[in-house]
């Protein structure tokens, strides 16, 4: 995060705090400018990069962008789509047309219900915000077993680590399958016991993600993780 | 507000009947993110007053007849708790609830960039455990902290504060006392980086110099109050980048 810092020093601010004078600097995400000084409009961390001055956020929702895989839960089926929640601020709308199914005018109850889980991805999201997701690709499906674990959405780098090498640890140690939806759901599906260490390493790579004793504890929480083959 | 009587508020020393000066304000800590199951918590003691807010959201809005196409709606619920009060207090919405979180949203919606989220719901639940006046400000504050707390854009916090007048004399933050038998109340939301009044409403009657000072009362405890909003933001996220 502070790669491309330039100088300035990581500050902690809340919204409404001065970051500094806008002197030619750009505004990014996180800040407004108001009188020639840039403000900050949300609790974080700021950030220069490029001549944008910006503020990663502590805490936000999930803002959908077009490509994101997610994991999705149907919340309401009408005869020709499905309204998704997404775990944001707007639902998702599935139509038939996008899902993996041949599916007719009508039947799409047949295919998945209320509460139902799936991978999909973001296909579009308008100016409006209106939000079209895909089943329609390699690997969207719907999810029929695993559980799925919460994880703020600013700790998902986090979890995924340097080109995905975090979570493909977490796979290999715990022996499931694991994805991390960019809207903060992470799927897990493997045994009992795996599935257990596993919400146990997320839960331990969100608390320590960032730290630099987070490679230790890691190690020492792959000890206790179930030997592939024990069963 | 009853200013009536022969009730003594002021000491014949010039303090009042709790020991503190004019210009001073009750003891007030805050604490963020006391509920873990909220985007965004906070706790606020003011005096004997305890307000917690919870944030959730911003969420797709239901019923849909309540989205608006260009932002998000702010959907504030507060509430005083039955055994909030040594009377016990029916629960329940009551008219006096209503105001306050008509009043409380319209507040919160000038400083939250509400344009960032159209048709999608932003709920502040504000529940007041122990009230001893001041409960509304107390929650504003709360709220405040909550909202930043949940990663809500804003464009600054706000401070819920207030002044009134007791015995012919401007006070900063009334007491239970004060509140019932002074001759006028002045709960202000003001936005302490800008010096903007997001909320006022006024009980009773001050002339235009008690008003004056009351509101320089204001400022001087919501510079106070933001500072430690700020301490209790920070204190939750110390220990560097988290």
């Amino acid at each position: 995060m502070s790669q491309g810092q330039t100088g300035a020093e990581l500050r902690l601010v809340t919204p409404g705090m001065a970051i500094g004078p806008v002197a030619g600097k750009r505004i990014g995400s996180g800040a407004i400018a108001e009188n020639d000084t840039i403000i900050a409009t949300r609790l974080g961390w700021t950030k220069e990069f490029n001549n944008t001055v910006s503020v990663d956020p502590i805490n936000s929702a999930y803002m959908p962008r077009s490509g994101d895989l997610i994991v999705a839960v149907v919340a309401e089926v009408r005869n020709n789509l499905w309204f998704m929640n997404i775990n944001g601020p707007f639902q998702g709308l599935l139509p038939m047309s996008l899902a993996p199914w041949k599916v007719e005018f009508g039947a799409a109850r047949q295919h998945m219900g209320i509460g139902d889980v799936v991978l999909a991805r973001v296909q579009e999201v308008d100016e409006c915000h209106n939000v079209v997701l895909t089943m329609k690709g390699v690997g969207l499906r719907r999810l029929n077993q695993g559980t799925i674990v919460n994880v703020p959405i600013n700790h998902i780098d986090r979890l995924r680590g340097e080109g995905n090498a975090t979570v493909q640890r977490l796979r290999d140690a715990a022996d499931s399958r694991i994805i991390i939806g960019e809207n903060g759901r992470v799927w897990i599906d493997g045994d009992a016991e795996g599935t257990a260490w596993a919400r146990e390493a997320v839960a331990l790579t969100q608390a320590s993600g960032h730290k630099t004793t987070f490679e230790a504890e890691l190690s020492a929480l792959e000890q206790n993780a179930p030997k592939k083959g024990d069963a | 507000m009853g200013g009536y009587g022969d009730v003594q508020l002021l000491r014949d020393d010039g303090l009042r009947l709790d020991g503190r000066k004019l210009d001073e304000m009750r003891p007030v800590t805050i604490e963020a993110g006391v509920l873990p199951a909220a985007d965004g918590s906070a706790m606020v003691t003011h005096g004997l007053n305890v307000a917690v807010a919870a944030v959730y959201g911003p969420m797709e809005a239901h019923p849909r007849k309540i989205q608006r196409q260009d932002r998000a709606v702010i959907d504030v619920r507060y509430n005083m708790a039955p055994f909030s009060t040594s009377d016990r207090i029916r629960p329940g919405y009551n008219r006096r609830s209503r105001e306050i979180s008509k009043v409380t949203a319209e507040a919160l919606e000038s400083v939250v960039l509400v344009e960032r989220y159209p048709r999608s719901k932003i709920r502040v639940e504000i529940e007041i455990l122990a009230a001893e006046a001041g409960t509304r400000c107390a929650g504003i504050t709360a709220a405040a902290v909550a909202l930043a707390d949940a990663g809500i854009p804003m464009r600054d916090l706000i401070v819920g504060v207030a002044s009134g007048k007791v015995e012919d004399t401007v006070v900063l933050d009334l007491d239970k006392a004060e509140d019932n038998y002074g001759q006028a109340d002045l709960p202000v939301g003001i936005l302490p980086n800008t010096g903007e009044i997001a909320f006022l409403q006024m009980d009773g009657d001050l002339s235009p110099d008690e008003y004056n000072l009351a509101m320089e009362y204001n400022f001087k405890a919501a510079a106070e109050i933001h500072e430690i909003m700020v301490d209790a933001l920070k204190r939750r996220y110390e220990g560097g980048e988290n």
